[in-house]
């Protein structure tokens, strides 16, 4: 009833027999909608795709999802799920299982980050859709003044040292928000740790690795970072976009960010507000290491996509998933919203190769990827992270420590968060 | 010289009914009464009453919004978990400073304003109360942004327009440290909401009687003299109506914190530690404990300002 209700407020011509799919997405440049038309049609009246735009902040759109979804919203067929809320919506019975035919046929050919963060409990719950990376620019002319080989693997402490030898900006992302967790995640990952060293759908049972060998170099990196006196001022409330404008500016040096920085300057030179020769002495490369020798384990994003277990029309929803994430789709999408796609195919697409220099560096970047920890209780971890390990000025070895007792009496119901 | 204010007007009662009794046009008016204020009565008792009364209950359980299954009643224990939280204490103490800077702020600024649409010209007193009334027509979250942007290091102007002052440079990061987070959310809030306080402080000032200033004036009383001495005293029951309503309204302060500081740096205020438990978190049962303690404290507010300082909420009104 609700869905015929939505369907006729949804109106604007075509059969009203049709069965509308309520699609939830993320704000984008409008790449979805027109894949969601062009399913639309190629279903040749099968379903009609009718898009909903959420909130801009990953954490909002979980906010509106899980108030929806706990309410059993029979509207909800079709969702753009961020990868680290999967496990929590999965665990609340949330998403309608995958076809497991289906579910052979959706991870062929999909770079492995991307299949684990579409994953919970050893199943796959939602369909990957486009899978993000964080790349690790740097302006030719600094690396090259500073004596840095980037086609080896650098660690933080070298771009440290580069940034201060060159006076130049070290750009990360040191905001207490979603941001944080993915730095600080990287760095474990990438120091041979996890967040979460013992998993469990109980949250008693969660044990943490924060005061690992691991956590605690990683503490120190994040500590030595943002201590250097390259990150430019305000570090403690810079975001991705903050990193962005840096990276533009005369005395950028490095950054960590994701591949939306590179059509962002392109956009900027199109309007006329940078000059061609900034994009054009941008570098990239896989992300850094924390210790020479071990390789980065660089963060993974992007969005799955899930079905609303309430939702009526749960077969037309997953055939739609499967024309939404079809090859060409991701390519279109990558190409036009520089989104990069889940399957490994799409990135030997001349056309992606032309508009994206370093689509292999992203696909590459993909496959030693790292998720966040996946849990259902994953807005306390990473809520408890943010909490403890911002200003990242002040962490400290014992950070770990604080950090892993407040977690756990946060997920033991002793503590507010 | 001592204050002057009017005498207390003797209340007369009608001379048609003797006393104790009540004529059969009052009993009919009374029934009418209730007729007309009964409808919104109930509603109010619907959509304020059932959800605290919900949310009362909710807080006696350990209740996961995506564990549905797992909840248990646990009594009092969320309460004890909250009030036993240093973050608990130090969301207080940020609220109530908040509280305190604004509204004492408020109130000077606010009087200031009052005094000058009562004093401005006719011609240009319209022009004058709309262009005080703009900020508080600005919704908050909009109000807050713009505040954000104009202290943000990379957007903002304030640094470049302001380097002059000592302790801010072109590199002063505002919503990096405590303290200048709060005073950038004090000055925000100062900003949106001085007009209603003005707004209702007009009204106190129109209601004082002419002829007592004039009475001032024959016995020689400065400006000074009469503002303290006849003014004030006159308007008390306006000035803490609008100290009652704005207290009440400081202490849930929520969209400023949530947009410029998302809680960093130690600036969560109570609503904002709601907001995280309840939806962030959907810790309904322990949010509940929160948004239940919460309103106590609005709730002891108000009874301070109505017993404590004797606030006539009907006065305000000008209904005396």
């Amino acid at each position: 009833m609700v869905s015929s209700t939505l369907a006729a407020c949804g109106g604007g011509g075509g059969n009203s027999a049709t069965p509308v799919l309520n699609w939830y997405i993320n704000p984008d440049s409008g790449g979805q909608q027109t894949i969601a038309d062009r399913c639309s049609e190629e279903s040749g009246g099968a379903y009609r795709i009718a898009v909903s735009i959420l909130p801009r902040e990953s954490s909002a759109q979980r906010e509106q999802l899980v108030r929806r979804l706990a309410a059993n919203d029979a509207s909800i067929d079709l969702i753009s799920l961020d990868p680290p809320y999967i496990p929590e919506f999965a665990q609340a019975g949330f998403l309608a299982p995958v076809p497991s035919d289906l579910a052979e046929r959706v991870t062929e050919g999909v770079v492995q980050s991307s299949i684990e963060g579409a994953t919970w409990d050893d199943e796959l719950v939602t369909v990957p859709f486009w899978a993000n990376t964080q790349l690790l620019w740097y302006r030719k002319s600094v690396a090259e003044a500073a004596g840095l080989d980037m086609t080896q693997p650098v660690t933080w402490d070298q771009l440290v040292e580069a940034a201060q030898a060159t006076d130049t900006i070290l750009s990360a992302q040191g905001r207490r928000a979603e941001s944080l967790t993915v730095w600080f995640n990287a760095l474990i990952e990438s120091a041979g740790g996890s967040v979460i060293a013992e998993n469990s759908t109980d949250p008693d049972q969660i044990q943490l690795g924060l005061t690992d060998e691991a956590g605690v170099r990683a503490a120190e990196v994040m500590a030595t970072v943002a201590n250097s006196g390259v990150v430019g001022a305000a570090f403690s409330t810079a975001s991705e976009d903050t990193s962005a404008t840096q990276f533009e500016s005369d005395d950028a040096g490095f950054m960590v960010n994701w591949p939306f920085v590179w059509s962002r300057a392109l956009s900027a030179v199109e309007a006329g507000t940078l000059d061609q020769s900034v994009p054009d002495d941008y570098g990239w490369t896989i992300y850094p290491a924390v210790d020479e020798g071990t390789p980065a384990a660089p963060p993974y994003g992007g969005i799955n996509l899930g079905v609303g277990a309430f939702s009526n029309h749960v077969d037309l929803a997953y055939q739609a998933t499967e024309c939404i994430t079809s090859d060409e789709n991701q390519a279109e999408y990558m190409i036009t919203n520089g989104n990069p796609a889940s399957s490994v195919a799409v990135y030997d697409d001349p056309d992606v190769q032309e508009a994206f220099p370093m689509a292999d560096t992203i696909r590459d970047s993909l496959e030693a990827a790292a998720p966040r920890p996946q849990t259902p209780y994953y807005s306390e971890v990473s809520g408890g992270i943010q909490r403890e390990y911002h200003p990242p000025s002040s962490v400290t070895p014992e950070t770990g420590q604080r950090a892993q007792e407040l977690i756990g009496e946060v997920l033991r119901g002793e503590q507010l968060l | 010289m001592t204050q002057t204010t009017l005498p207390p007007v003797e209340k007369t009662q009608p001379v048609s009914s003797p006393r104790g009794t009540i004529s059969d046009r009052a009993r009919a008016e009374r029934k009418l009464g209730w007729l007309l204020a009964g409808p919104a009565f109930v509603v109010m008792l619907l959509v304020t009453a059932y959800p605290i009364l919900q949310a009362v209950y909710y807080s006696l359980f350990s209740y996961r919004l995506t564990d549905p299954e797992n909840r248990s009643f646990n009594g009092l224990s969320n309460y004890w978990v909250v009030l036993t939280d240093p973050l608990w204490w130090q969301s207080v103490g940020v609220t109530l400073l908040i509280t305190v800077i604004t509204v004492a702020v408020e109130l000077v600024l606010g009087f200031a304003l009052a005094l000058v649409m009562v004093k401005a010209l006719a011609s240009l007193r319209p022009v004058v109360r709309a262009a005080i009334l703009i900020p508080y027509a600005v919704i908050t979250v909009v109000s807050a942004f713009a505040w954000q942007f104009a202290f943000n290091l990379t957007t903002g102007f304030v640094n470049s327009w302001f380097a002059w002052l000592p302790g801010v440079s072109d590199t002063t990061d505002w919503f990096g440290g405590t303290g200048t987070s709060l005073f950038v959310i004090c000055l925000a809030e100062i900003w949106k909401t001085t007009p209603f306080i003005s707004l209702l402080l007009l009204a106190g000032l129109a209601q004082v009687p002419e002829v007592l200033q004039e009475a001032a004036k024959v016995d020689g009383a400065t400006r000074w003299q009469r503002m303290w001495r006849v003014t004030i005293p006159n308007m008390k029951a306006a000035v803490m109506v609008a100290l009652l309503f704005r207290t009440l309204d400081a202490f849930r302060v929520f969209d400023s914190i949530y947009i410029m500081t998302a809680g960093a740096n130690g600036t969560e205020s109570v609503s904002f530690l709601a907001y995280r438990q309840t939806i962030a978190r959907v810790e309904i049962g322990l949010g509940s404990a929160v948004s239940v303690l919460l309103f106590l404290a609005v709730v002891l507010i108000a009874f301070l300002f109505i017993k404590g300082f004797k606030v006539d909420l009907a006065q305000a009104r000008g209904d005396r």
